[in-house]
């Protein structure tokens, strides 16, 4: 089966291409990328007045499975991936059981393969168990599929265990992602700390939690010449810690989700459970650094964190309701109204951010491109089309998402996975 | 008077000065009914009202109690030790269980913060807020407003001192806002760790020196110190807590001649506040404990809505 793209506008960042061009795929694989391209024998599908894209890479999902079916599946969580304008996923390995071994990692793949409509990229954990005490046998995840390895949720306390799992890293040329977290300052917290968390009488997560990690990574990232990511950025100090950082070569990278970017601690005034999220959503102060950061080149992905609850888990008390975000189905359209459509970065800065960058960082050497050879993924976006958010209509298992009912102009409107369309509105 | 038009009584954020002074007049209204022989007005004869408490509490809990029950409104207690709770039920289908019973209203205490706030998206009662978490305790700053106005007529420019662990306390937080809302002075007072400067925002002085901060108080308002607080390293020691934020005799004298000494309760003898001092006249803990009933009362009065005039039958 080909599929002809035409007519519409092509931004491929990894070559500077925008322009008016018409993509032919088939077999899975991009063939023809030129300004006019006849083929009588393939679909066509008319882009004119759209913007096509290299395929969104989100690279910090919760998949919950194996293990949590009842919030996530590796099906549901592909569609809401397709719905949200993404064509690959790297799924967290906080499963149950956890992906420390290559059963668990080939059972992911294995099952994406049968069930998900979108790529999915296994990210294993750093430490048995995530326990943060002995290191996974990773080049034996590697070889059986994991593209990274991060103890997300559970933050590799022990230094010397990080520093080690940094210089083994380099031995198969892998990405360590922390979740930057000092349990031992954010404690039993569940909101951020400062004014509106004395207000509201919640206990505080203070900046210096993730601040004091992402300093300490940084600095055992440079000690090991290791590569070293930085998840869900979400405070100022930390910002001007990776910026620092970048200045004096050290290879740390870092992402931002949309709910750190355009919701605040303010918001939980209604303790509403849907924005109980970790890291904590923060100041505005800390939005305002983050979307500068974003600017500057400071941060270089953007992510979702999708963490998918049940709604009977979230319908409880503030204190005892889980941590996240169900995001995969709302994040393009916030990145395009707040950012895009409001000339706060360009849509180019978008695309390598949102598909790019993300390949370029987790070795996927065929996608995030749009050029004959590369994967054919792509990302079609409409960035008049207004949309509002509706988490009954959600793909993913669960609803935990702030932002329903939020009006929103720019969507992704067509998903192409491996050449075949796995959404479409 | 200032009609009242609430629903649910969540916290002090969210009254205004006027509606505040029309729950301290109604209070004054109802405090005489307490002193009758028979004590009981037919006010909320056919209402039902449920007391749901998640934390131990006798006073709080007590209060509203006989409030309801000067008021004729029937009353049932539901607590946490001897509820479903702990068998795995959870927090809203508690709530919806006892609703199905028909009730006006439900008093809720919560060691979770907005209990009564997330209460309010599924309830049709009204929600009485009997303290949830570090956020609020209204009826306890109401009934303190009430004492204080007893004793010092006026809020106005009165300079208030709260004192101990503010970082934790509901009843300091609402006392706050309320006090602020009715132009006291405010200053608070404590160790940094549990004194965030941040409350600055609330229109409050910090002074972490007692010594210092109580010159010239007309009220000092005196925290329960939580014993677990020390083992978080919040403070050194009880000895050291002691010796620093106590209310002692040579304190108390630094402070204005008429001060008076005010605590919510229960108190830590001879902890926060020495034994003397607590039992003698300056002391009005013992009052605060007697205006509650009458502010409870006026809440449910308020909120259940008795018609204007009946008040007092």
């Amino acid at each position: 089966m080909r599929l002809l793209i035409k007519n519409g506008r092509v931004i491929d960042p990894s070559s500077g291409t925008d322009d008016t061009l018409d993509i032919l795929l088939e077999k899975g694989k991009i063939v023809e990328v030129k300004a006019r391209i006849e083929n009588k024998e393939a679909k066509i599908i008319d882009a004119s007045r759209l913007v096509v894209a290299p395929g969104f890479i989100d690279m910090h999902v919760h998949l919950r499975d194996p293990g949590q079916e009842e919030k996530e599946t590796l099906a549901t969580g592909s569609q809401a991936a397709a719905k949200g304008g993404f064509t690959s996923i790297a799924c967290m390995p906080n499963t149950n059981p956890v992906n420390d071994n290559r059963g668990v990692t080939e059972y992911i793949l294995s099952e994406a393969k049968k069930r998900a409509v979108v790529n999915v990229f296994p990210v294993a954990a750093i430490t048995k168990g995530l326990r943060g005490e002995e290191l996974t046998d990773m080049a034996d995840l590697e070889e059986a599929g994991a593209v990274a390895f991060s103890d997300d949720g559970h933050p590799v306390g022990n230094s010397q265990t990080m520093r080690r799992a940094l210089e083994y890293s380099k031995l198969l040329n892998t990405l360590i992602i922390d979740h930057c977290e000092d349990r031992s300052l954010s404690g039993e917290g569940v909101m951020n700390e400062g004014y509106y968390s004395y207000l509201f009488g919640l206990r505080g997560i203070p900046d210096s939690s993730e601040e004091i990690m992402v300093a300490r990574d940084i600095l055992l990232a440079q000690k090991a010449e290791a590569r070293i990511h930085i998840a869900h950025l979400s405070v100022k100090g930390a910002v001007d810690l990776v910026k620092e950082a970048k200045k004096k070569k050290v290879k740390v990278t870092a992402e931002v989700t949309p709910h750190h970017l355009f919701l605040t601690d303010a918001c939980l005034e209604t303790y509403d459970t849907n924005l109980k999220v970790n890291p904590p959503l923060r100041s505005k102060e800390d939005t305002q650094a983050l979307i500068q950061a974003i600017k500057e080149g400071v941060v270089d992905v953007f992510a979702t964190d999708h963490a998918p609850h049940t709604a009977d888990e979230k319908d409880v008390e503030f204190d005892i309701a889980p941590f996240g975000i169900c995001g995969l189905e709302t994040a393009v359209s916030l990145l395009l109204d707040k950012l895009v459509n409001k000339n706060v970065i360009s849509l180019q800065r978008f695309i390598q951010m949102s598909s790019t960058t993300p390949a370029l960082l987790l070795g996927l050497e065929n996608k995030g491109k749009i050029c004959p050879g590369a994967d054919a993924d792509l990302t079609i976006l409409n960035l008049h089309k207004e949309i509002v958010v509706d988490v009954k209509a959600f793909k993913s298992k669960s609803r935990n998402n702030p932002f329903h009912g939020w009006k929103l102009r720019g969507a992704a409107v067509m998903t192409i996975v491996g050449g075949k369309i796995v959404s479409s509105s | 008077m200032v009609t009242f038009k609430h629903k649910h009584c969540l916290g002090i954020q969210d009254l205004s000065p006027a509606e505040i002074t029309t729950v301290l007049q109604t209070a004054e209204s109802f405090i005489e009914i307490s002193t009758r022989e028979v004590k009981k007005v037919p006010t909320l004869r056919g209402k039902t009202i449920i007391n749901l408490f998640f934390e131990p509490s006798t006073r709080t809990r007590s209060s509203f109690e006989l409030a309801a029950k000067r008021l004729s409104a029937d009353i049932v207690n539901f607590n946490n030790q001897a509820s479903s709770v702990i068998k795995g039920e959870s927090f809203k289908d508690t709530i919806l269980n006892l609703e199905a019973m028909n009730p006006d209203a439900l008093i809720i205490r919560h060691p979770s913060s907005g209990a009564p706030h997330f209460a309010t998206t599924f309830c049709r009662s009204h929600i009485i807020n009997a303290g949830d978490g570090a956020h609020e305790h209204p009826t306890q700053a109401l009934l303190d407003a009430f004492t204080i106005k007893q004793e010092k007529k006026n809020f106005q420019d009165l300079k208030v001192v709260i004192v101990g662990d503010i970082l934790h306390s509901r009843v300091a937080r609402s006392n706050i806002f309320l006090l602020r809302k009715m132009g006291s002075r405010v200053v608070c007072v404590g160790p940094p760790s549990l004194l965030p400067l941040e409350f600055r925002q609330f229109g409050v002085e910090i002074d972490f020196n007692f010594d210092r901060a109580i010159e010239g108080a007309e009220v000092i308002m005196m925290l329960r110190i939580q014993m677990e607080r020390q083992e978080k390293n919040y403070f050194p020691s009880i000895r050291e807590y002691r010796n620093l934020y106590s209310l002692t005799e040579k304190r108390f004298n630094r402070a204005k001649k008429n001060a008076i000494i005010m605590h919510p309760g229960p108190i830590n003898r001879g902890v926060e506040i020495s034994a003397d001092l607590a039992d003698s006249a300056k002391s009005v803990i013992l009052k605060q404990v007697e205006n509650g009933i009458a502010i409870r009362m006026a809440v449910l009065y308020l909120l259940l809505g008795g018609k204007e005039g009946e008040a007092t039958d």
